[in-house]
Parts: structure tokens; C-alpha cells; sequence
């Protein structure tokens, strides 16, 4: 093999994401191995299972040809693409921006285009893997309700997702050039927040402005919309067509993705290594100087510990996204909130899953930020302070951010059901909890800017949040319109723990 | 150079050596430390000084509490580190050789944090900070982020927040990797300020000319072993060069400890 060939780079970074994996898939401890599958065997079944009994009631007699059918099928399709679009830009951003091997890289005479090739390929591969394995759960249970053909929904994944990349990488390139390379991580966090939300923001606002409902398909199912879509024999059917078993259809989305994606690094690879040079060389802002402009603050070790951590998350471009996208997925509930504020409504049924889901999300996030992203990891060690008291510090940041984000919510919720508003708090509090305990089982400390670790030290734990964070919004929705089904899913957010506590890699 | 210098004396059990390190040992994939034992006195500049992967940093990562010794004791000032860490930590600063600040803090902004984190008075950390700025040469960067400072430049910082709380130990691994040679002077003659007013230096180097000049003292330490120990001039007994240099007297320790092992 040549060296500094494509072949050979994707090799090295083949080799890279496999140990990364192997790792954290042992966990440290292969004894335990064999009781780490069965879990995870358990866990997949429960979700097949959940899965199933979902779809049984609404696949036997559905009219998949219909128009009704296609629009929400269409729509989710979008949705599923807007979110890979916004993963996407965010993921090419930073392999612009993060630094890494890069200098040892772009000093070598291996030519950087190759490189460059590789990881934005690799970036298509892990979004359409990150998706298939959300979705299968329901892929699978439909394929076996109504006929293999679904299986056909993979290949619509990787269409779109070598799509979503493509884009990505021409949005990402188009901002070098218009914006420059000190504003472009900026404007390629906000569109990537942006893009990811707009869809279903503006679907749920329609639809509370509409209906005052939160649900998106009071619009997609609505009658205005039937009648504005395109007739059934459109190209536009086709993503949707691909994924209810339509070969020909499933055949054309994939190559259309893969070649878009191919032609996309075959005519701009050439500007990959130059914009990552001049990425390097951003200046890094700079104040007037002058002495100490103002004394500093008695505070006590933890104190100061806390206001560390609150100023450097205010400070971390790449929470913008993160934090800017749970805010715009807010919006819609607080539309709806304002709307029914002081009627007689079962609003908090709808509000607390939602508002449960995002404050676990934010909680995930930022608990990687303080808990693992530690730029002066000996200092923290060699500080008269315990361990303990650090960790406190840390957690104590992160839950001032989340009660500061999420008190407007809950006291909104308490003036129309203070029991609702309660299950709300309970559900608020247990999911970021959980996405804290999470991230400090899988503790890896690294500098913040360490972005490749960040995301491959941390893949379990990302999904383990996000489950859990689902669990945590079922349980609450249920609780908060008094059913005992809550405690199911109270259950299935504990297995879910269980499961990463058992995976968690030794300290 | 400094105000306030007579809170230097150490509060601590009297008498007790500034740092005592008894058959300490630590092994990875093999020993890294092997029953090491040091004794320093309060107000000493010592060297330690060996070949790659003589077990260095390790020991002084140990002493530091970021590392766990596989054996042995560590007290400074009379305080059991393994058993009380915090308070040994309360007198203790550690320098690394990899400068680690915040990038997203200014060089102030970190020592103000520092001072936090030591529980400093206020009106003191802000007169401390002013000082340590001053004399390290770091007036233009104070108000910069530490993501655009170089890495001489963060060293520097790192020192300016190890020395704040005016540590009574002061641990430093290769101190002067980085820095250019007004700014090593400047270290230099910090140091020697220090130890001037009773506090200790312990630290690791490289650049032989730097330990010869500055300690009292040099300990040579070969596969986690302490082979020589002691002034210029008793080491020059022990490596057997009457007139030579720190350079030739080191080099001649360790070939003979290679040729014994």
C-alpha cells in the first residue's frame, strides 16, 4: 500500500476508530465482557419489543400509498436529514478547526487532500451509523411486521447521510471563503444549530399557532397541506417511496448521495489542507493592555472552582451549538405555554417529556465540558482541595446552568398544574442527574480543544445519555398525566444506568 | 523583589526536614522507582538530575500526590502526604514541564483562580498577582488569553500561579524548557529569592549548567535509584573528577551505574 495513499489513510483511521471502540467497548474489563453482551442484547430486544407493539398498531392496514402517509413519512425524512445536516457541519467544522495529529499532518509532504478525504468519508460513515442504529429499533420491528422491504431504510440512511455530508462540506467551504476563517467555526455552530431545529421548530410552532397543539403532524395531517403537496407520481415521494421498499427508489437515493458526496471531495479536496492551515493560524482575540484592572474576589476553593467552570462554559464555542439548539427546541413549548397560560389544559402532558428531553441533552453536554474537559488536569491534582470537593464544584456549575434555564419552564408549568410543574422538576432533575452520573463513569480527562477524544472516549456515554434522557421524558409525560405506565419507563432509565455502569471503563 | 516575605515561615511540625522520601517505589511495566530516599532541608535548592526514564518525574509527580507510590513514605514538613494530602498540598507547588493553564483565561483571570483555589485573602492574591506579573515579565499578556500566549509564555504563567500562594515547597520538572534567556533569568533569579527566604526548591533539569550553578545540592538518580547525592564538590569525590564539571561528573555516575547493572 502507498504510503499517504487514500487507501493507506483510511487504514490509519480505521485503525485509530477501532481501538478507540475496542476500548471502550472492554471498558477495561474483559472478564466482564460476556455479562456486558447480554445486557445489551436485553436492552436492544426491549427497545424491538417497544418497538413492535408501537408499530403493530399502526402498520396492519395502512394505506402506505397514500398521500397522508407520504407527507409524514416525507417529513420525518427531512427531519432525520436536517439533523444529519446539522451533525454533519458541526463534525467538518471541526476537522478544519481541531488540531490534534493535524500539524504533524500538514508538516509531512503526504498530501493533505487524501487525508482530508478520508474524514469527511469517515464523517458521512459514522452519521449514517449513529442513525441507523437510533432507528433500527423500529426498521427492524417494521420488517418484521410488514415484510423485509423496510430493510430498504438503511440504504435511504446512507443516501442521505453521504448527502447531508456533502452539503455540509460545501456550506462549511462557501463560509472560508465569505466569512473567513475567524468567523467561519462561529457562523458553522449557529447554522448547524439552526439547521438541526428549524424544521421541527417551525412544524411545532405552526402547529401551536394552528391548533395549540405541539404536535407536528396536526399540520402534516392537515388538509391545507394535503392539498399544496405534489401528486403522487412526483420525484419528491421518491426519499419516502425508498423507504417503504420502493428497490429502484432506494437504489437512486443512495447512489445520487454517495456520488454527490464523492464529486463534492473530488472538486474541493484541493482546499481542504489550505483552509486547515489558515484555521490554525486564527488569532486568538486580544485585550488593550494594562496592569490588574480591578482586585480580585475573596472566594473560598470551591467558590472559586465554580466561577472557573461557569466562565469557561460561557466562554467554549463549541457549546454554542449544543446550548443553542436545546433553546430553539424550547421555543415551540413556550409558545405553547404562553399561548394556554391560565386555561384549563393538559399542556404539561405534552411540555414535560419535551422539556425533560432537552435539559438531559444540555445536561450531557455540559457535564462532559466540566467534569472530563479539564485544561490543567494537575493543577486541579496538586490543589489543596479532596476530589470530592472538585467533582461538588463541577456538578454544582452544571446544575446552576440548568435550574437558571429550566426555573422559567417549571414555574410557567406550576400556574397551570402545580403536579404537572412537579413532575416536570422531578423529571428535570433525574435526567440531568443521570447524564451527570453518566459522564462521571466515563470520566477521560482531556483538554477541552481535544475534540477527537471528546467524541470517541465518549460515544457509550453519548448514547447511554440519550436513552436515558428518553427514558426520563416517557416516565415524566406519563407521571405528569398520573398514569402508571411512568413507572415503566422509570425502570427502563434505570436498566439503562445499570447497563452503562456496567460498561463504564475502569478508573 | 517581593513584599510580605516573612509569611514564609514554615507553621508546620518544627524541625522537620522540608521534604523526607523514604523507600518510595513505583513500577509500571517495570520499576520507574525502586526504594528511593531523599531527604531535603528547609531552604534548600536541590537538583535532581538523571538519563531518560531514570524515574524523575515520577518521583516528583509522587511527591506532588499525582501519583500513587506503590511503597514508601512521603512527608513534608513533617506532614504525611499519603495520609493528609490537602494539607500537604496547603505548602506545596508543582510546576510541570507541559505547561497546563486555561486557554480560555487570561493570565490573571488564572491566577485569581489559583488564589481561590488556595483560599488566598484577597487584597493579598491581588498584590501577589501584581508582583508575580511584574517580575515574570508578563504586563502585555496579562489581559490576553492564555490560547494565544507561547509556550514559554505559559510556563511562565504556570510558575507565576505555582508561586502565588508563596508555597514552602516548591516542585519544579524542567522549569526552563521553553523559556528564552531573559526569561530563564528571570525564573532563576525568582527562585533564588525563594529559597533566600526560606523556602525550598526541589527540581528536575536537563541543562546541567543550571543545576550546577543554582543548587546546593544534586541528587543523581539512575533506574529509580539515588546513585550520588550531595554538593558539586562531594560529587566530584564520588564520580572521581577532582577538577571536573557537573557534566563530566554525571556522565561518569551513570556509565558506571550502566555498567554495574
Amino acid at each position: 500500500m502507498t504510503t499517504a495513499s487514500l487507501p493507506w489513510f483510511a487504514r490509519h483511521e480505521l485503525k485509530l476508530a477501532w481501538r478507540d471502540w475496542a476500548q471502550m467497548a472492554a471498558g477495561g474489563r474483559t472478564k466482564r465482557e460476556r455479562s456486558v453482551l447480554i445486557g445489551a442484547v436485553i436492552f436492544v430486544a426491549l427497545l424491538h419489543w417497544l418497538a413492535y407493539v408501537l408499530l403493530s398498531r399502526v402498520l396492519p392496514g395502512a394505506d402506505l400509498a397514500s398521500k397522508a402517509t407520504l407527507i409524514t413519512l416525507t417529513a420525518s425524512i427531512l427531519l432525520t436529514f436536517s439533523m444529519m445536516l446539522s451533525q454533519a457541519i458541526e463534525q467538518v467544522t471541526r476537522a478544519f478547526y481541531a488540531r490534534s495529529d493535524l500539524d504533524l499532518i500538514l508538516s509531512s509532504p503526504a498530501s493533505s487532500r487524501n487525508l482530508f478525504a478520508v474524514r469527511i468519508a469517515s464523517i458521512a460513515l459514522t452519521g449514517a451509523a449513529m442513525s441507523a442504529m437510533m432507528i433500527a429499533p423500529a426498521i427492524n420491528a417494521a420488517a418484521w411486521i410488514d415484510g423485509p422491504r423496510w430493510l430498504s431504510a438503511y440504504a435511504v440512511i446512507a443516501g442521505l447521510s453521504a448527502f447531508a455530508t456533502g452539503l455540509a462540506v460545501l456550506i462549511t467551504l462557501g463560509l472560508f471563503r465569505v466569512a473567513g476563517a475567524k468567523r467561519t467555526r462561529l457562523i458553522a455552530q449557529i447554522i448547524a444549530a439552526v439547521v438541526g431545529a428549524a424544521l421541527l421548530i417551525g412544524l411545532q410552532a405552526a402547529a401551536v399557532f394552528a391548533y395549540g397543539r405541539l404536535s407536528r403532524f396536526s399540520i402534516l395531517n392537515s388538509e391545507a397541506v394535503g392539498r399544496a403537496a405534489p401528486a403522487l407520481d412526483s420525484l419528491f415521494w421518491m426519499p419516502a417511496k425508498a423507504l417503504i421498499g420502493d428497490a429502484s427508489a432506494a437504489v437512486a437515493i443512495v447512489t445520487t448521495g454517495i456520488a454527490f458526496l464523492a464529486l463534492v471531495i473530488a472538486v474541493y479536496a484541493s482546499e481542504f489542507g489550505s483552509n486547515a492551515i489558515v484555521a490554525a493560524s486564527v488569532e486568538t482575540d486580544k485585550k488593550s493592555v494594562g496592569g490588574i484592572s480591578r482586585p480580585f474576589r475573596k472566594v473560598t476553593p470551591i467558590g472559586a472552582l465554580r466561577h472557573k467552570e461557569l466562565t469557561l462554559l460561557g466562554r467554549d464555542p463549541w457549546l454554542l451549538s449544543q446550548t443553542l439548539m436545546q433553546i430553539l427546541y424550547l421555543l415551540p413549548p413556550a409558545l405553547l405555554l404562553w399561548r394556554d397560560m391560565g386555561q384549563d389544559t393538559q399542556v404539561h402532558v405534552i411540555l414535560a417529556p419535551v422539556l425533560v428531553m432537552a435539559f438531559g441533552q444540555l445536561s450531557g453536554g455540559l457535564s462532559w465540558l466540566t467534569i472530563s474537559g479539564e485544561d490543567a488536569p494537575d493543577l486541579m491534582a496538586t490543589a489543596p482541595a479532596t476530589g470530592n470537593m472538585i467533582t461538588r464544584a463541577k456538578i454544582e456549575a452544571v446544575l446552576t446552568v440548568i435550574a437558571c434555564a429550566a426555573a422559567p419552564f417549571v414555574i410557567g408549568i406550576a400556574f397551570i398544574s402545580k403536579a404537572g410543574a412537579v413532575a416536570t422538576l422531578f423529571g428535570i432533575v433525574a435526567a440531568s442527574i443521570s447524564a451527570i452520573t453518566i459522564q462521571l463513569w466515563f470520566k477521560s480527562t482531556a483538554k477541552r480543544n481535544q475534540f477527537r477524544r471528546r467524541q470517541t472516549a465518549t460515544k457509550v456515554a453519548t448514547f447511554s445519555e440519550a436513552f436515558s434522557s428518553i427514558f426520563w421524558a416517557g416516565a415524566t409525560g406519563f407521571a405528569a398525566a398520573s398514569s402508571w405506565f411512568a413507572l415503566a419507563f422509570i425502570g427502563l432509565a434505570l436498566l439503562t444506568l445499570w447497563l452503562t455502569s456496567r460498561i463504564k471503563p475502569e478508573n | 523583589m517581593f513584599t510580605d516575605r516573612s509569611r514564609l515561615c514554615v507553621p508546620m511540625i518544627s524541625q522537620a526536614p522540608a521534604l523526607e522520601i523514604r523507600n518510595l517505589s513505583k513500577t509500571f511495566n517495570e520499576k520507574a522507582v525502586d526504594g528511593l530516599s531523599l531527604s531535603l532541608r528547609r531552604g534548600e535548592f536541590y537538583a535532581l538530575l538523571g538519563p531518560n526514564g531514570a524515574g524523575k518525574t515520577t518521583t516528583l509527580r509522587m511527591v506532588a500526590g499525582l501519583l500513587k507510590p506503590d511503597g514508601g513514605s512521603v512527608s513534608i514538613f513533617g506532614i504525611d502526604a499519603l495520609r493528609d494530602p490537602v494539607a500537604a498540598k496547603a505548602v506545596t507547588a508543582w510546576v510541570p514541564d507541559e505547561p497546563m493553564v486555561y486557554d480560555k483565561l487570561d493570565p490573571l483571570e488564572y491566577l485569581e483562580f489559583v488564589a481561590g483555589l488556595w483560599g488566598m485573602d484577597d487584597g493579598k492574591a491581588t498584590k501577589r498577582a501584581a508582583e508575580l506579573i511584574s517580575v515574570l515579565d508578563l504586563e502585555a499578556q496579562a489581559h490576553m488569553r492564555c490560547q494565544g500566549l507561547s509556550k514559554g509564555m505559559r510556563q511562565k504563567v504556570a510558575l507565576a500561579g505555582a508561586l502565588i500562594h508563596d508555597p514552602q515547597l516548591i516542585i519544579l520538572d524542567e522549569p526552563l524548557t521553553g523559556l528564552d534567556a531573559g526569561s530563564a533569568r528571570r525564573v532563576k533569579a525568582v527562585l533564588k529569592e525563594y529559597v533566600a527566604n526560606g523556602a525550598t526548591v526541589v527540581m528536575t533539569t536537563h541543562i546541567l549548567e543550571v543545576a550546577e550553578r543554582m543548587a546546593e545540592r544534586i541528587g543523581v538518580i539512575a533506574r529509580g535509584r539515588l546513585i550520588a547525592e550531595g554538593t558539586l564538590d562531594e560529587l566530584r569525590v564520588q564520580g572521581g573528577h577532582r577538577d571536573g564539571n557537573l557534566e563530566d561528573i554525571f556522565l561518569s555516575l551513570v556509565a558506571e551505574e550502566s555498567a554495574a547493572a
